[in-house]
C-alpha cells in the first residue's frame, strides 16, 4: 500500500507538478472546447490558448504573490 | 508536418535531462567506481530503451483524435510546468539550476556513504546513484519521444533526436571531465517548455475537434504567441518585489507548494 501510494505520488508530481489548478484548466479548457465544437458547432480554437495564457499568468501571480509577501 | 522541429525538440529537452543525468554519473564515477557507475548507468538506459519500445509503437495504434486530445492535455500540463519554472527562475523567485553545487553535493554524500558490495555490482552506492539519476532524467525524455513521436506518427524521428543529445552532453562530458556548468540550462527549458506547451495547445484542441485556421501552418503562429505571453510574463515579474536570488532561497517552499 505505502508502495503503491509512492508510485501515485512520483507520477503526481511527475506529470502534474507544483500547481494542480493549472491541469484541472487545461483538462477543462478542452472539455469545454470539445463541447462548443461538438455540441454548439462553434470552431472554438482559440478557447484553449487563452485558458492556457491565463492558467499561466494566475499559477505566477500566485507563487510570486506568496513569495512577495514572505520577503 | 516536417521531421525537424520533432528532431529539434526533443534533442534540446534529451540534452537538459542528459546534462543534469550527468552531473550525477560524474559524482559517482569520480567519488567512487567506475564500473558500478556504468553498470547502473547502463542498466538504466536499458529499462528506458525497453519503455520506449514497448510503449511507442502501441500507442501509435490509438486512434489519432483520441491521442491528440489526451497527448495534447498531458503536453500542454507538462509543458507549463517547465514554463512556470523557467519564468520563476528567470525572474529571480526560484533559484537558478547550478550543475556545479549540484555536483558538489553529490560527492559530499558519495564521500559518506559506506561501501557494500551485492552480486555482480562492487560499489553498490555507485551503482544506485547512477541508476537513479539516469532513469529519473531519462523518463522525462521518454515522455517527451513518445507523445511526440506518436503524434507526428515518427517515433524513429524522436528517437534520433534524443540520441544525438546524450552522445553530444556524453562526449562533451567526457572531453571536459567535469558537470556541464556554463551550459544555459534555464534558456534551454524555457524554450522547451514553449515547445511542449505549444504542441500541447494545437494537439490537445484538434483532438477536442477544432479545425486551426490554415491547419498545421496555425503552429508557426502559435509557438511565437507562446513565446511572447511567457517573455512578457518575465519581463512584468520582473519588476515586482521578491525577484531576486537573494529572496529566491527563501521563498523556495512558498513557491512550490
Amino acid at each position: 500500500m505505502k508502495r503503491l501510494r509512492s508510485i501515485g505520488a512520483f507520477w503526481y508530481d511527475f506529470v502534474v507538478g507544483d500547481d494542480w489548478r493549472v491541469a484541472v484548466v487545461v483538462v477543462a479548457a478542452l472539455a469545454l472546447t470539445a463541447l462548443l465544437v461538438h455540441a454548439a458547432g462553434v470552431n472554438a480554437w482559440w478557447l484553449v490558448p487563452a485558458c492556457v495564457f491565463a492558467a499561466l499568468g494566475w499559477s505566477l501571480h500566485r507563487a510570486t504573490s506568496r513569495a512577495a509577501a514572505r520577503s | 508536418m516536417n521531421a525537424l522541429p520533432l528532431i529539434l525538440t526533443v534533442f534540446v529537452a534529451c540534452a537538459v535531462e542528459a546534462i543534469e543525468a550527468l552531473t550525477i554519473v560524474l559524482a559517482a564515477g569520480l567519488t567512487r567506481e567506475w564500473r558500478s557507475t556504468f553498470q547502473g548507468m547502463a542498466l538504466a538506459l536499458v529499462v528506458l530503451a525497453v519503455i520506449v519500445a514497448a510503449l511507442g509503437p502501441t500507442i501509435t495504434l490509438l486512434p489519432l483524435t483520441a491521442l491528440r486530445l489526451v497527448v495534447g492535455a498531458l503536453l500542454a500540463i507538462f509543458g507549463l510546468q517547465w514554463l512556470r519554472k523557467a519564468i520563476l527562475r528567470a525572474t529571480g523567485y526560484k533559484s537558478l539550476h547550478d550543475e556545479a553545487s549540484a555536483f558538489l553535493r553529490e560527492v559530499t554524500a558519495a564521500k559518506a556513504a559506506a561501501p557494500s558490495s551485492r552480486g555482480r555490482v562492487h560499489d553498490w552506492y555507485a551503482f544506485t546513484l547512477s541508476f537513479k539519476g539516469v532513469l529519473l532524467e531519462g523518463l522525462e525524455v521518454v515522455f517527451i519521444v513518445i507523445t511526440f513521436g506518436a503524434n507526428q506518427r515518427d517515433v524513429g524521428a524522436a528517437v534520433i533526436g534524443a540520441a544525438a543529445a546524450i552522445v553530444v552532453v556524453t562526449v562533451t562530458g567526457i572531453a571536459v571531465r567535469a558537470p556541464l556548468a556554463k551550459v544555459p540550462e534555464n534558456a534551454m527549458k524555457f524554450a522547451v517548455g514553449i515547445m511542449l506547451t505549444s504542441f500541447g495547445i494545437f494537439w490537445g484542441a484538434e483532438g477536442a475537434g477544432v479545425s486551426w485556421p490554415g491547419n498545421d501552418a496555425a503552429l508557426l503562429v502559435l509557438v511565437p504567441v507562446v513565446a511572447v505571453v511567457a517573455l512578457g510574463y518575465t519581463v512584468l515579474l520582473r519588476g515586482r518585489p521578491g525577484s531576486s536570488p537573494a529572496a529566491a532561497a527563501a521563498t523556495e517552499k512558498a513557491v512550490s507548494s
